[in-house]
């Protein structure tokens, strides 16, 4: 490979050829190309889909109650069953290694809220500091509910981004008191939400000042967990069922409900919902790397072809060549590392000039299902590479054998 | 030693060509004898095996039957590494086609024995333009084969031949394709390469061109008819007298 001498052999061979030259080049970077361009755009479609599924946090698991729908231990249908602290604690406390945030919540719809003679109707939701990541918020300003909030029955809360645009325009709010229910709350934070505007209209108390601020007792509207990550995603789900189901199991038992009763409890998985979604993406994946593959294909399969049409060319050169002593090997490798050469060259020229146009146009588009196209630059390094390993593959069989020929035969005259 | 070494001895050589179901036997039994610094014809009529014989003895092709020494050598059931070998250390062909490679210049041509002997750069491209000189053809070094004359191709070849410095020389009708004043010129070339030293076959049918070398082996029907040596005819006379006829 570092033969200087057979470099400058490859070299003039290439200059003095340049037609040749170029149409292998030419397709083998236009192959490169349109697969990474083919890629990229996978990758937007990916992008563009998950930002639809990015509202809550993924592994999310509610829990409701209602109304029991089925007669258990002589008590009749129709029956409300109410959640409570208990119900939280001793979830939490059976399931402690496994969670990774938890909080119970209660929330009124419809709560008016004001400031400074600005006034809204919202809804709000008493929680546990956990509750920002399930909902996958982040904050723009100040901070969310804690631990010391709770214990100390803190009137301070933390506003939706649309809240705090309604009632004060732009201006600080952090360390004002806005009005909510006739209470005055001190502002601590503001979040936004993946979800949007519909998301962002609530504002979050501590939810042991709004059990008491509501009058609510020790009840709760809903619980909701995480898990702690698993190693894949398959896993993940596994676990996340076992929970949910064990969970649901439990919350009957305690509250007398039937096993059978569908309605009374009402456990949201929503990594099963997000298992659709993975397979959606999978299938997009698979989708694309098929087309990729067959690129691929197409592209050795086209290198193949013009290795084979080049070393028939060449023939005649080959029957000189080794008429004038050149060893079956020297053959091999002239052919060959002229044609790797080149088909690197042209890959990685052709990468570029995908690499480029994504980089440029790629932030131009911005639809609802393609957004922020990109490629993975390994990934299309290893393309080129398979690319010209494959060429090498498929240029060494016609040279193997244009290297055998016997030089009579290749020089006799048509 | 008494004698001459010898650079060609061929024993009892058999080739037939399978095509299908039929065999045609070419070389029925060939023996001689070249020693170094000879210039030998070799005659006989269209198929009658001239040019088959030259490639076994050129380690192009391989006979069935017989044994075959170059300079010593025994040349048998060689891989293709090995006749690569021999051909490029003992070996320099001149062809009736010429066979120079087309985008490559003259001297580029020439070069190419060396480089397949691993000769570095500088020192190939110096004794290449050395034999271009040789032959006439210094001034031309930089010109593609397809921008030469006839006769200036085969002068590439034929130095190209010679670049390797090989033991025997061999021309496979080195003249066919020019004419007569073009073939002088050419034989004239050669006759002074072997004045030199240089053993040299010549497979042609023209008998002017055959009488300018110093033997000549006459093949029929596979076997060699007539073996005897002539009074070489310098090319150089030839081509007065010819153009003395004009
Ligand atoms: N590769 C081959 N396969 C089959 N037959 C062949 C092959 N090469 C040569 N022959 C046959 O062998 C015979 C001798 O061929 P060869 O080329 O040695 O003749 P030649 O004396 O050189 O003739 P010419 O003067 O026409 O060049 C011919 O009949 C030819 O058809
Ligand atoms: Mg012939």
């Amino acid at each position: 490979m570092f033969n200087l001498e057979r470099w400058q052999e490859i070299f003039e061979t290439i200059r003095k050829n340049k037609l040749r030259t170029f149409l292998t080049g030419l397709s083998v970077a236009s192959g490169i190309f349109i697969l990474v361009i083919l890629l990229a755009i996978g990758q937007g479609m990916q992008n563009g889909i998950s930002s639809e599924f990015e509202n809550d946090a993924a592994n999310r698991i509610s829990v409701w109650a209602n109304v029991t729908s089925e007669e258990y231990k002589g008590m009749n249908p129709g029956r409300r069953i109410q959640l409570d602290n208990q119900d939280y604690a001793l979830a939490e406390a059976k399931n402690r290694d496994k969670l990774e945030y938890k909080s119970g919540v209660y929330s009124n719809w419809g709560v008016m809220t004001s400031y400074k003679g600005e006034t809204g109707s919202y809804r709000v939701e008493g929680v546990r500091g956990d509750y920002q990541f399930l909902e996958n918020e982040s904050l723009v300003a100040g901070r969310y509910i804690n631990q010391s909030d709770l214990e100390g029955y803190e009137k301070v809360t933390v506003l939706g981004n649309r809240v705090y645009q309604d009632l004060f325009k732009g201006k600080n709010a952090i360390g004002e008191y806005l009005t909510m229910a006739g209470v005055k709350f001190k502002i601590v934070g503001i979040y936004t939400d993946p979800g949007g505007e519909r998301e962002e209209t609530r504002m979050f108390i501590p939810l042991t000042t709004a059990q008491r601020v509501f009058n609510a007792g020790d009840k709760l509207r809903s619980l909701v967990f995480t898990l702690k990550p698993e190693e894949n995603f398959e896993d993940a789900v596994a676990a996340s069922e076992a929970f949910s189901q064990q969970l649901e199991n439990d919350l009957k038992t305690r509250h007398t409900v039937a096993p059978t009763d569908e309605r009374a409890i009402n456990v949201n998985n929503s990594l099963e919902n997000a298992k659709r979604f993975y397979d959606l993406m999978d299938m997009i994946r698979w989708f694309f790397w098929g087309v990729g593959i067959c690129t691929i294909i197409a592209g050795v399969v086209g290198v193949s072809n013009i290795m084979l049409i080049i070393v028939k060319e060449r023939t005649k050169e080959i029957g000189i060549r080794k008429a004038i002593g050149a060893q079956p090997l020297s053959i091999i490798g002239m052919i060959l590392h002229e044609s790797v050469f080149v088909t690197a060259i042209a890959g990685f020229i052709g990468l570029i000039f995908g690499l480029l146009l994504i980089e440029f146009v790629g932030p131009l588009i911005e639809t609802n299902f393609i957004s922020n196209p990109s490629v993975d630059f390994g990934v299309a390094v290893t393309t080129v590479i398979i690319l010209v390993v494959a060429g090498a593959v498929a240029g060494f069989f016609p040279a193997y054998r244009a290297s055998n020929i016997k030089p009579i035969v290749a020089l006799r005259d048509e | 030693m008494l004698y001459f070494s010898i650079m060609i001895e061929i024993k009892d050589l058999h080739k037939s060509y399978r095509t299908g179901n039929n065999s045609l036997h070419v070389l029925k039994g060939i023996n001689f004898t070249v020693s170094e610094g000879e210039m030998v014809s070799i005659m006989g009529s269209s198929g009658s095996g001239k040019s088959t014989l030259l490639n076994i003895l050129g380690i192009l092709d391989e006979a069935d039957e017989g044994t075959y020494h170059l300079d010593g050598t025994e040349i048998k059931n060689l891989n293709e590494r090995v006749a690569a070998k021999y051909r490029n250390k003992f070996l320099g062909f001149i062809f009736q086609s010429f066979n120079l490679i087309n985008y490559k210049s003259a001297l580029d041509n020439v070069a190419m024995p060396l480089y397949y002997q691993g000769v570095n750069r500088n020192v190939r491209t110096e004794k290449a333009m050395h034999y271009l000189e040789k032959v006439g053809l210094a001034n031309w070094a930089d010109h593609l084969p397809n921008e030469l004359s006839g006769g200036q191709k085969q002068r590439v070849a034929i130095a190209r031949a010679l670049a390797s410095d090989p033991k025997v020389l061999l021309a496979d009708e080195p003249t066919g394709a020019l004419d007569t004043k073009t073939s002088y010129e050419v034989m004239e070339l050669i006759q002074g390469i072997n004045d030199e030293g240089k053993t040299i076959l010549v497979v042609t049918h023209e008998d002017d061109i055959a009488h300018m070398t110093k033997r000549i082996v006459n093949l029929q029907d596979g076997i060699i008819l007539d073996d005897s040596e002539v009074k070489q005819v310098r090319a150089k006379d030839a081509m007065k007298k010819a153009l003395a006829h004009v």
